[in-house]
């Protein structure tokens, strides 16, 4: 089993357990590297925060949204901010790591190193 | 008050048990709602069901939903005889060939929501609006259904 970037990091995660919702995830990993995806609706570039540490990156979207006025009939939405955390692979090159977001996701690009990155040797005769 | 046509058992904003909660739903949903209920609304059985909230003040309800990830033209409001309806599809844009897959929350596929207003609208004024993975759909009540207040003059 190779360590990757499945781990979730227990402490970071479990330490206010109810202070934040866990967004979802997909995550793929391709030749070049991974790719996280988080829903994380309301949250817009302002309120998103993304930091590596060590081999560990936080994803933290804060709601910004505007509260509409009047009287709530029916409640659905938790209304929290999100954060979640992720032990990296350290095969990923921390310095190239890029974040879009669209409508409410979060497309995380983490590159691996080039060093890493599995490559054909010609055979010479 | 019959305000909607399907409601979760409690009222109270949740906690974030995260997916121990949508688990133990689902399992309350088990034993409370009709089989056909179950296989509409059930994220485990097909589909997903986008989260809401329904706000009133005297001139409009208004009514948010959490869909994270959807292109504006596929998603489609309508409003008839009073009953809101959401629906639409969430594609899977991300196609990678020869990936390995690690983890897969995230739901695709159709979805639909219904809400009854509890009083009349006019329906030809309402907007919606697609924002930051929010829909936010204003619908402004009737003018009958709005509260009045009548002067009192003393003569």
């Amino acid at each position: 089993m190779k360590a990757l970037f499945q781990n979730e990091s227990p402490t970071a995660t479990q330490a206010r357990p109810f202070a934040f919702h866990t967004p979802d995830v997909n995550i793929y990993e391709t030749k070049d590297g991974y790719l996280l995806e988080a829903e994380m609706p309301g949250v817009t570039k302002d309120g998103l925060e993304i930091t590596l540490e060590g081999h560990e990156v936080t994803i933290t979207g804060r709601q910004t949204e505007e509260a509409v006025s009047g009287e709530v009939l029916f409640r659905e939405r938790h209304g929290a901010d999100y954060r979640r955390v992720f032990e990296l692979d350290p095969a990923i090159d921390t310095s190239r790591v890029t974040a879009r977001l669209d409508q409410g996701v979060l497309f995380l690009t983490l590159p691996k190193s080039e060093a890493v990155k599995p490559r054909k040797i010609a055979v010479s005769e | 008050m019959n305000i909607l046509k399907w409601q979760r058992p409690t009222l109270t904003p949740w906690t974030s048990f995260g997916r121990l909660s949508d688990l133990r739903d689902e399992i309350d949903r088990l034993f409370e709602s009709p089989l056909t209920e179950l296989t509409r609304n059930s994220n485990l059985l097909s589909g997903w069901t986008p989260m809401l909230d329904v706000y009133e003040d005297k001139d409009n309800y208004t009514v948010k939903a959490e869909l994270p990830g959807l292109k504006k033209e596929d998603i489609n409001v309508s409003l008839q005889d009073g009953t809101l309806s959401i629906s639409g599809e969430r594609k899977n844009e991300s196609k990678h060939e020869d990936a390995e897959v690690y983890r897969t929350e995230r739901s695709f596929g159709r979805f639909q929501r219904s809400v009854t207003l509890p009083a009349a609208v006019s329906a030809d004024l309402g907007k919606a609006t697609y924002k930051d993975g929010i829909l936010t759909i204003t619908v402004p009540k009737a003018e009958e259904a709005k509260p009045k207040q009548i002067k009192v003059s003393v003569n």
